[in-house]
């Protein structure tokens, strides 16, 4: 197989990396970029734990060939806030208990963010359609739908 | 069976042509052991499970003749050497209203991704079977990757978006490096996996004929979970004079080896005064008009027993957006 090298824009900041075609996007942000909180699941697209924003889009990182998306910019759960100062919906999901084993938080936060870039007030419907691929077997989802409703209340929204 | 997902097991060289004549010439040097590349939904789940091993992937996702939506005038000319299209043949423009705005076809680009195409107004407003089949699929991520044209050429029996394309009477147009043809998606499917398509040929557009004044269609589905796919799905298209059927077009996915149209059932409606009587008795005759099998999903039985409500209901449906009345 043919290496390549390809430029990656991961939350913000730009990564030169030398891949062969069969790599796959979540094994090079896990493996080589140790950004561990996008997860693998089931790997064939039906939990969308590895769900990442590409270029603003929902989008699972286990069925993406790194390759495919040279030069294209990727959001991590890692990139939509900082310890010291949360995205509204990581705080969202803290403040109403969204959480229990947190292994589908990931993907659930950044398809979350995707819905409220798209649609900044959506019904509760609305939510729940746009969660439906991302599986958790925790929360039972409500919570999950408080927190989304919570941040799509707040000003600036 | 089963394997590592977590990986991609096998080796392989990846293009990513930029022009169309790069891509096809790459596709006739490589031939039966290239694949293409669209949104890997279904292609990169098959690798990692081994079901299939190419030995190069050939990328559309630069090819601009691939993306996009646009409307093609009809523009006065014969519409079989603008379309070469099913529904041409018939005759329906004969009858199309004087407002340019219906002398418009709709030309989806194959690759486009299934959420761009099911946020097209045109074809919310009049492709109703196909906006609810793609409002069906998956979830936001799968759809945002997957595409309309990948949908058709993985022909899968269970692939959403081949009975509304049926029923709608779209064409499709096709290109290898031999030149380019057109087939409506009625013929396109050969059977599980198999499809018209030659090794070295790509699907380009999918061509949506103009819409007709008072045609209504529908779409329907029964899957597990929202998220499944179809154990069973269905397409009705009715065009409506008054209280009759002056045509009608009806598929069923998952239920036979490939998408199926069903003519027997439809020449129960052609020509006739539509009421809920008809439409049920005409629907209680699908379950035989379907050649399901027993398979991960379901049962032939609970198939051939629930067909005839999907159908009555898409049938409805169909029948009350044409501004009919039941």
């Amino acid at each position: 197989m043919k290496k390549r090298t390809i430029t990656l824009i991961v939350n913000g900041e730009t990564f030169e990396l030398t891949v062969v075609p069969n790599e796959l996007l979540l094994n090079v942000l896990r493996d080589r970029l140790h950004l561990t909180g996008t997860k693998y699941g089931c790997g064939v697209g039906e939990c969308g734990s590895c769900t990442v924003l590409l270029n603003g889009k929902a989008t699972l990182a286990c069925m993406t060939l790194v390759v495919s998306v040279d030069g294209k910019e990727i959001t991590t759960v890692e990139g939509l806030g900082r310890y010291d100062a949360l995205h509204p919906l990581q705080q969202a999901f803290l403040d109403h208990s969204a959480v229990q084993c947190g292994f589908c938080t990931p993907g659930v936060l950044v398809t979350a963010k995707a819905l409220l870039d798209e649609n900044p007030h959506p019904s509760e419907e609305e939510i729940r359609q746009y969660l439906r691929g991302n599986l958790c077997r925790c929360t039972g989802y409500t919570s999950i739908v408080r927190a989304i409703e919570a941040v799509s209340k707040e000003a600036g929204f | 069976m089963l394997s590592d997902t977590k990986i991609l097991p096998g080796e392989f060289e990846y293009f990513q042509p930029q022009t169309l004549t790069d891509a096809l010439a790459l596709l006739a040097q490589w031939g039966s052991r290239a694949k293409v590349l669209a949104g890997g939904t279904d292609l990169i789940v098959k690798m990692k499970r081994l079901l299939v091993e190419p030995e190069c992937l050939v990328s559309v996702q630069d090819l601009p003749e691939l993306h996009g939506i646009r409307q093609e005038q009809l523009d006065g000319q014969p519409a079989d050497e603008v379309a070469g299209g099913a529904s041409l043949r018939r005759g329906g423009f004969e009858t199309r209203p004087p407002d340019s705005a219906w002398q418009h076809a709709l030309v989806i680009g194959a690759a486009t991704p299934l959420s761009l195409v099911e946020k097209d107004p045109l074809v919310r407003l009049h492709y109703s079977a196909l906006y609810e089949a793609l409002r069906s699929m998956a979830a936001i991520a799968a759809r945002n990757m997957g595409s309309i044209g990948g949908n058709l050429a993985n022909a899968s029996p269970a692939a959403d978006t081949a009975p509304p394309l049926i029923v709608l009477d779209a064409v499709l147009r096709l290109a290898s490096a031999r030149g380019g043809r057109t087939a409506p998606v009625e013929t396109f499917f050969r059977g599980p996996g198999f499809s018209l398509l030659d090794v070295d040929e790509l699907i380009v557009e999918i061509l949506l004929p103009p819409p007709r004044p008072q045609e209504g269609s529908a779409f329907l589905k029964l899957g597990r979970v929202s998220c499944d796919i179809s154990k069973i799905n269905a397409a009705a298209w009715f065009q409506r004079e008054g209280g009759l059927c002056l045509d009608c077009r009806i598929a069923f996915g998952s239920v036979a080896p490939m998408p199926l149209r069903t003519p027997a059932l439809e020449n129960l409606l052609v020509g006739a005064e539509i009421g809920e009587r008809l439409l049920h008795q005409v629907s209680s005759q699908a379950g035989a008009a379907i050649f399901p099998i027993d398979d991960v999903r379901s049962s032939s039985q609970y198939r051939r027993q629930v067909a005839p409500v999907l159908l009555e209901e898409a049938l409805r449906t169909a029948w009350i957006r044409t501004g009919g009345v039941l």
